[in-house]
C-alpha cells in the first residue's frame, strides 16, 4: 500500500444543500489499478461525493488532486479531461438516441458516428462488452443501457471510473459478467470507484472500503482486513445484527388465492400466464425473478389496477368464505385490508405524491374519512410524526415535500403509510430498493411484525440474498409464468437464480 | 379550374411563409426543451419592429422617391431580428435563468407582444396623420417584394417557382438548414439531446442553459422574420392593428402537425396557407358562418395528426421528452 501513490486526493471537501451538509471535510483517496468500495448509509453523501469528482457538483470548500495537481472540477467536461468519467445509478442516456449518438454526445469536432462506431467496436472486443453502435437506447434493457455507459466512459479515455451502485437493477449473472469486467479493468490500471449497498459484493469485489457516515469521512482499510459487520458497524456508528429474523408462521391459513392468472399488456404482450399460488396469513410468501417478468402485473392485479384477460383471485376470510377480488373497485379491496406498497422504479411514481408535504401524503389515506366536508389533518400530522420517529426518516419536518427527501427516506414514508392502515394483505414490491443496510433491517423488521400480526405477506424483492433469508415460501416468476415455488428455508441461491432464467430451474442443458 | 388552382397556390404558399418561418423558430426552440408558447406575441413584435423601422426610415427621406431599397430591407429586418432577439433573451431569462414556469411565461409573452404591437401601430398611426386606422409604408414593401426579374418571362411556371420575393426563399432555406443541423450535426445532436434529457446532456458536458438560451433566441429571430413577411410582403406594407390575428396559434399548430421536423414544415406551411384561405375559394355565399368553420381546417388536421401520433406511440416521433421542464443542475 505504502509504494502506490493516490491519483486523486479530495481534501477537506465540503458541500451543503440549503441547510444540510452533504459532506463535512471529507478526505478520499483513489488509488491506480484498485477498486475502491464507498459505503455509507443513505444520505451519508456518497454519492454528493462522487458526483464533485465528476463535476456535477462543485465543492463549497476543499481541494481535488489529480496525480499531485491541483484541479478545479466546474463541468462534467472538465472531469473527462482529468480522466475521470461516472456511470449514475440513473443512467444518463438519451432514449431517442442510439448508442454511437450517446457516446459521441458531448464531445467536439465533427459528428462522424462511422468511425465512432468503430471505435466502439474496439473498445467491446478488448473488454468482452457487446454493444450494437445503431440500437436505439430504448430498445435497450438495462444491462446493455449499463454497457453502453460504460463505453462512453473508456471512449473518453477515462482511466478514474466510478459506479453508483451498479448492480440495483441487475440480475446475479449480468452481476457476475459486470464484476469481470471490472476487474479486467483494474488489471489494467485503472482506477475504479464502485459505490453499493450490498455487502457481499464489496467483500467480492474490492481491494479497498472507505466509510462515509453523515456526510463524515469514518475511515478506510484493505477489504481483506475487515468483514461485513465491522463495516456495517463503522457505517451506522453502533453495532448492529447482521442476521435478518425469520420467526416460525403462526397458524397460517390460506388468505390469498390466485388461480390461472393471465394478464395482457395493452400492447398485447403476454405479462403474466397462467400464474396459480396460494398466499397464507402470518407468511412470507417471496417472488423472485429478473426484473419485468410479471412481479408488478401481479400485485397490480391482485389490488385491482391492472385488467385480467382470464383467472381468478380470491380473498379467503378466517371463516373460510370466499370472495372473488377480479372485477372489484380498488377501493373495495383495500377496504378488505388489502394494502398496496409498490416502490416502482421512480419512487414517487406510485404511492406518494413528490410536491405534497410528509403528512399530506399520509391523508392521501385516509382522506375519505373524517365525519364534515372538511378533512380531518390531525390524525396524518400525527401519523406522520411517528412514521418519522418510528423509522428515523431524516427530514427537516412533517411540512417537507417528500420529493426533497432522499429515496430511502421515501420510501420509509410510504412502507410507514400502507403498514399503518393495519392490513390483513400487505403486497411490497422492491420494499428495500435503494435502501442501506440498517434502513433495509428497518423495514425487514416491520415486514417480520407484521407478519407475526398474522398478515398475508407477498414481498417482490432483488436481493436473492434476503428472499432466502426472509421468506417462508418464494415463487419464483420466469417471462411471466411460475418457474416453481420453493420453502425459503434450506433453498440455494443457485437454484433460485437458474429458476429465474429457465422455467423451472432444469440445469441440464 | 386551372387558373383557379393557379391563383391558389401562389395565395397558399403567401399564406403559408409566416406560419413556416414561425413553426421553424418554435422548432429550434422546442428541441432545446423550451416550450415558447410566447411565438405568437414575438412574431407581433417581429411585425411591428420592422414597421417602426421602415416608419424611421421612410420619414427621414426627403421624398419617397429618394429611397435606397437595400436600406429599405436593411434596416427594418434588422429592426425586426433585435426585436425578437430581445424578446427571446426576455424568455430565456425568466425561464432557463429564473426557471420560471414556461407556459404562464409564453403566454404573457403572447399577450405583451400583441399589446406591444397594437400599441406602437396605433401610436404610428397618429403620428403619421393618417386618416385610416392603418399605416401604409407602401414604398418599403415595394422593396421587400422585389422579384427576380426573369420570373415573368417563364409563364406559369416562372410565376409558380420563381415569382416571390426573397423572403419565401429566405423562410424555405432556413427550415432546410434548421433540418440539416438538427438532424446531421453535432450542434444539432447536443440541441437535441438538452432537449430529451438535460441531465445526460450536462453529464456529457454540454453547456445546457447555453444551447437553451441560442436556441431559444434563434428561434425567435426567426419567427420575428415571420412577422415581418407578414406586414412587408403579404400585407403590402400595411399595417392594422390585429390584422396578423391568429397565425401564431398556427405556427405552434404546425409543430405539432410536423412533427418537430422543419423540412415537413416547408410544404405543410403551405397547406396549412391553402387550408386557411380555403374558404375564399369555396362557394359559400354570404354565410359568414361557414368561412370560420373552413378556418378551422388547419387545427382540426393538427388535432388529427396528434391522435395518430400518440396511437402509434414510436418513441422518435414524440415532442422531446423535457419540453417545458425547468432545468437545475443541482435539483434533486
Amino acid at each position: 500500500m505504502e509504494t502506490k501513490v493516490a491519483t486523486v486526493k479530495m481534501r477537506d471537501i465540503t458541500k451543503t444543500f440549503g441547510s444540510v451538509i452533504a459532506n463535512d471535510k471529507v478526505w478520499l483517496d483513489i488509488y491506480k489499478g484498485e477498486i475502491l468500495a464507498l459505503l455509507g448509509e443513505n444520505g451519508s453523501g456518497k454519492t454528493t461525493l462522487m458526483n464533485m469528482l465528476s463535476g456535477i457538483y462543485y465543492p463549497d470548500e476543499g481541494d481535488i488532486f489529480i496525480n499531485d495537481q491541483k484541479v478545479v472540477i466546474r463541468s462534467p467536461k472538465d472531469a473527462f479531461d482529468h480522466g475521470i468519467g461516472m456511470i449514475h445509478q440513473h443512467f444518463k442516456l438519451v432514449d431517442v438516441l442510439t448508442a454511437a449518438e450517446n457516446i459521441t454526445l458531448g464531445l467536439d469536432g465533427k459528428l462522424d458516428l462511422k468511425a465512432a462506431a468503430k471505435k466502439i467496436r474496439q473498445i467491446c472486443d478488448s473488454y468482452g462488452f457487446e454493444v450494437d453502435p445503431n440500437q436505439k437506447v430504448y430498445d435497450m434493457s438495462v444491462s446493455q443501457k449499463q454497457t453502453v455507459e460504460i463505453v462512453k466512459v473508456l471512449f473518453r479515455g477515462a482511466d478514474i471510473l466510478i459506479l453508483d451502485e451498479p448492480t440495483a437493477v441487475l440480475t446475479p449473472q449480468e452481476t457476475d459478467k459486470l464484476f469481470a469486467v471490472l476487474r479486467n479493468m483494474r488489471n489494467d490500471g485503472k482506477a475504479i470507484v464502485i459505490i453499493t449497498h450490498k455487502m457481499h459484493e464489496v467483500e467480492d469485489l474490492s481491494d479497498r472500503v472507505a466509510i462515509l457516515r453523515h456526510g463524515q469521512f469514518v475511515g478506510d482499510m484493505p477489504t481483506k482486513d475487515t468483514n461485513a459487520q465491522e463495516m456495517t458497524n463503522m457505517m451506522v456508528g453502533h453495532a448492529v445484527t447482521l442476521n435478518i429474523a425469520r420467526p416460525e408462521p403462526v397458524n397460517p391459513r390460506p388468505r390469498i388465492e390466485v388461480k390461472d392468472l393471465t394478464v395482457r399488456s395493452i400492447d398485447g404482450i403476454l405479462k403474466l400466464q397462467d400464474v396459480s399460488f396460494t398466499a397464507m396469513s402470518g407468511e412470507i410468501l417471496g417472488i423472485a425473478g429478473i426484473s419485468g417478468s410479471g412481479q408488478k402485473e401481479l400485485l397490480e392485479a391482485i389490488a385491482g389496477l391492472q385488467p385480467v384477460e382470464k383467472g381468478s383471485v380470491s380473498y379467503i376470510e378466517d371463516d373460510g368464505t370466499r370472495d372473488e377480488l377480479l372485477g372489484k373497485d380498488p377501493l373495495d379491496i383495500a377496504e378488505k385490508g388489502i394494502t398496496l406498497s409498490f416502490v416502482p422504479e421512480d419512487r414517487l411514481g406510485m404511492g406518494l405524491v413528490g410536491g405534497m408535504d410528509l403528512s399530506d401524503n399520509m391523508m392521501l389515506r385516509s382522506f375519505r374519512k373524517g365525519r364534515s366536508v372538511f378533512t380531518d389533518r390531525k390524525s396524518p400530522a400525527t401519523l406522520a410524526r411517528r412514521v418519522v420517529k418510528e423509522l428515523e426518516v431524516k427530514t427537516p419536518g412533517i411540512e417537507t415535500p417528500v420529493r426533497k427527501l432522499s429515496g430511502g427516506n421515501v420510501q420509509k414514508v410510504l412502507v410507514g403509510r400502507e403498514i399503518a392502515s393495519a392490513p390483513t394483505v400487505l403486497l411490497t414490491a422492491y420494499a428495500v430498493r435503494g435502501l442501506d443496510i440498517n434502513s433495509s433491517h428497518t423495514i425487514y423488521d416491520l415486514i417480520n411484525q407484521q407478519k407475526q400480526k398474522g398478515v398475508a405477506v407477498i414481498y417482490v424483492g432483488e436481493d436473492l440474498d434476503v428472499l432466502l433469508e426472509l421468506c417462508d415460501r418464494i415463487l419464483v416468476l420466469c417471462a411471466g409464468k411460475v418457474s416453481g415455488i420453493v420453502p425459503g428455508r434450506g433453498a440455494k441461491k443457485r437454484d433460485v437464480g437458474m429458476m429465474m432464467t429457465r422455467l423451472g430451474g432444469n440445469a441440464n442443458e | 379550374m386551372f387558373e383557379a388552382i393557379l391563383s391558389f397556390l401562389p395565395r397558399a404558399i403567401a399564406q403559408g411563409i409566416p406560419l413556416l418561418y414561425g413553426s421553424t423558430g418554435e422548432i429550434v426552440t422546442q428541441k432545446s426543451g423550451n416550450m415558447n408558447l410566447g411565438i405568437p406575441g414575438v412574431m407581433y413584435v417581429g411585425g411591428i419592429c420592422g414597421v417602426i423601422g421602415a416608419f424611421l426610415y421612410e420619414q427621414s427621406l426627403p421624398s419617397p422617391d429618394a429611397i435606397n431599397s437595400f436600406l429599405a430591407v436593411l434596416i427594418p429586418t434588422l429592426f425586426c431580428l433585435l426585436g425578437s432577439l430581445l424578446m427571446g433573451l426576455l424568455f430565456c431569462f425568466l425561464t432557463v435563468t429564473l426557471r420560471a414556469n414556461q407556459n404562464v411565461t409564453g403566454l404573457a409573452m403572447t399577450t405583451f407582444g400583441v399589446g406591444f404591437g397594437n400599441f406602437f401601430g396605433g401610436s404610428l398611426v397618429k403620428l403619421s396623420g393618417a386618416d385610416m386606422p392603418f399605416l401604409a409604408l407602401s414604398a418599403t414593401s415595394n422593396c421587400f417584394k422585389v422579384t427576380l426579374p426573369f420570373a415573368d418571362k417563364l409563364g406559369v411556371f416562372g410565376d409558380l417557382v420563381f415569382g416571390y420575393s426573397f423572403l419565401v426563399y429566405l423562410a424555405i432555406a432556413i427550415a432546410l438548414i434548421a433540418s440539416f443541423l438538427i438532424n446531421r450535426t453535432r450542434t444539432g445532436l447536443h440541441l437535441r439531446a438538452v432537449g430529451e434529457n438535460p441531465n445526460t446532456a450536462d453529464a456529457a458536458g454540454i453547456n445546457v442553459n447555453l444551447y437553451k438560451y441560442l436556441a431559444t433566441c434563434i428561434g425567435c429571430m426567426i419567427a420575428g422574420l415571420g412577422g415581418l413577411y407578414y406586414v412587408m410582403d403579404y400585407a403590402g406594407g400595411i399595417w392594422a392593428n390585429n390584422a396578423f390575428g391568429d397565425r401564431g396559434w398556427l405556427a405552434i399548430a404546425l409543430v405539432i402537425f410536423t412533427i418537430w421536423r422543419p423540412n415537413v414544415g416547408v410544404l405543410a406551411s403551405f397547406l396549412f396557407g391553402g387550408l386557411y384561405i380555403l374558404h375564399m375559394y369555396i362557394p359559400s355565399g354570404m354565410n359568414l358562418a361557414v368561412k370560420e368553420l373552413y378556418k378551422m381546417l388547419p387545427y382540426v388536421v393538427t388535432i388529427i395528426v396528434l391522435i395518430i401520433s400518440s396511437l402509434r406511440n414510436q418513441r422518435d416521433k414524440q415532442p422531446p421528452q423535457s419540453l417545458g421542464l425547468p432545468y437545475f443542475r443541482e435539483d434533486r
